[in-house]
């Protein structure tokens, strides 16, 4: 049996480290071959931008090796996949060597395309990378008052991110002496200044005490960095100083190129996480169309219910269980408070106030995420 | 040529029913049909309140069996 997993993020890793366990007898007896394919040597924990955008973490701090993180019996390259040939079920990579598998898994994540607005590139400060992440937090150290506003392109990676960016933000101005020199407006694309409704009846009376100014069914249609204005497809305009974009995602090009799905998403079965139309393909994070947040926590609970079903299919030749929609989000609420949101496909999430200790929780989080990875947590 | 898409949203609290018909929105082509499968009561409020401001077309809203299925041609 021929298990190989394409992309080496959060789900990837994840799957990769739970199967080499699960199967370790198999592995060594050479009835399964289990290989990684990744476009990186290193791994990125990426909530930890959050942090480089406010100078509380550097981007040293979010990597580690790759090869560091997975079990010995994975047969690990660092060699992209190009090509996807379902039909045969063989990948090509970008060397040009060929790999034929009998059960597949994609976790090639997503990509920001501020481009696909216009200006947005040119105008927008954003945190979703480590250079821009960097840049944001000069022009936040240089910032002397003014207006910031804030807009949150769609579909985005990590839905609580603007949320916990206004928190962070108002928290490092109140530090810095400004935020009374400062004016902030949050815009967002529904009727409300979350999805999560939850989150939204929470967070709006925190604005308000924070003196937050929110504008909702705001959809961002074009960065006019000339005359500093960012317009919205429903008619409205916003003057600013400095613009901060959450940057519109699709899925990674290699997806579109291989027509495997629109935007990059692919088709996936909501509970059995396998491709529409190909049941020895697998789908998880970012990757999957499925109407769950694009974060790395979904990608957790997907990768572990992705491993244990191969690993049946191994042993005793049927998957055993459906994933259920499970998200688990921290959430920051400023620089020593936070809280969660827990949901799947049926429950809600059920927010509790912010709180001291779920902030301490979240920090140790950030380096309980290298155990998390490895599969030990 | 338009197209028809069904979104199937239905137990979805994050991104949530509206923020997928945004994201299958920008994929569309103008006069391209999408239905929005929701199980998400305020969908049947707040999908028509997006539509409209935006300036698509709401062509219908009904619950079958417990689910919101709201079709909206992409206008502009």
């Amino acid at each position: 049996m021929r298990i190989l997993v394409v992309g080496g993020g959060t789900g990837g890793t994840i799957v990769a480290n739970n199967l080499a366990r699960r199967l370790s007898a198999e592995i060594k007896t050479r009835k399964v071959r289990l290989t990684m394919l990744t476009a990186s040597d290193r791994h990125m924990y990426q909530p930890g931008l959050l942090y480089v955008a406010f100078g509380q973490m550097t981007p040293d701090q979010l990597y580690r090796d790759q090869k560091s993180l997975l079990e010995s019996n994975i047969d690990f390259h660092v060699d992209p996949v190009e090509k996807f040939m379902l039909d045969q079920k063989r990948v090509q990579t970008k060397s040009g060597k060929t790999y034929d598998y009998d059960i597949l898994v994609i976790s090639t994540g997503s990509r920001i395309v501020p481009e696909t607005i216009p200006g947005m590139a040119e105008g927008a400060e954003t945190f979703y990378s480590e250079a821009s992440a960097v840049k944001l937090f000069k022009k936040l150290r240089e910032f002397e008052g003014g207006n910031i506003a804030l807009v949150v392109g769609v579909p985005h990676k990590c839905p609580i991110a603007p949320v916990e960016f206004i928190f962070s933000l108002h928290d490092y101005l109140k530090m810095r002496g400004i935020r009374d020199k400062t004016n902030i407006k949050y815009h967002y694309p529904i009727g409300r200044m979350h999805t999560i409704a939850n989150v939204a009846t929470w967070a709006k009376p925190e604005f308000e005490r924070m003196g937050i100014e929110i504008e909702t069914l705001f959809n961002v249609k074009e960065v006019d960095s000339e005359n500093k204005v960012v317009r919205s497809e429903e008619g409205t305009e916003t003057k600013y100083d400095l613009l901060v974009a959450i940057p519109p995602h699709k899925g990674m090009e290699v997806i579109e190129q291989n027509n495997m799905g629109d935007g990059g998403w692919i088709p996936t079965d909501r509970y059995k996480l396998t491709m529409n139309g190909h049941d020895e393909v697998y789908v998880l994070g970012d990757t999957t169309n499925l109407p769950v947040s694009k974060t790395g926590s979904a990608a957790h609970f997907e990768a572990e219910v992705v491993a244990e079903n191969i690993a049946s299919i191994v042993k005793i030749g049927t998957p055993v269980r459906d994933y259920d929609g499970k998200v688990y989000c921290f959430i920051e609420a400023g620089h020593d408070r936070a809280t969660y949101a827990m949901f799947n496909y049926t429950t809600p999430p059920d927010l509790k106030p912010a709180s001291k200790p779920m902030h301490w929780f979240k920090t140790a989080y950030n380096q309980m995420y290298w155990t998390s990875v490895r599969g030990l947590l | 040529m338009s197209t028809n898409k069904v979104i199937d949203a239905c137990g979805s609290f994050c991104p949530g029913p509206l923020m997928e018909l945004i994201t299958y929105m920008k994929q569309a082509s103008v006069g391209d049909t999408l239905e929005l499968l929701s199980t998400d009561e305020g969908s049947a409020a707040d999908v028509p309140e997006w539509v409209a401001k935006v300036g698509h077309e709401m062509l219908g809203s009904e619950k079958i069996d417990g689910v919101w299925h709201l079709k909206i041609r992409k206008a502009k």
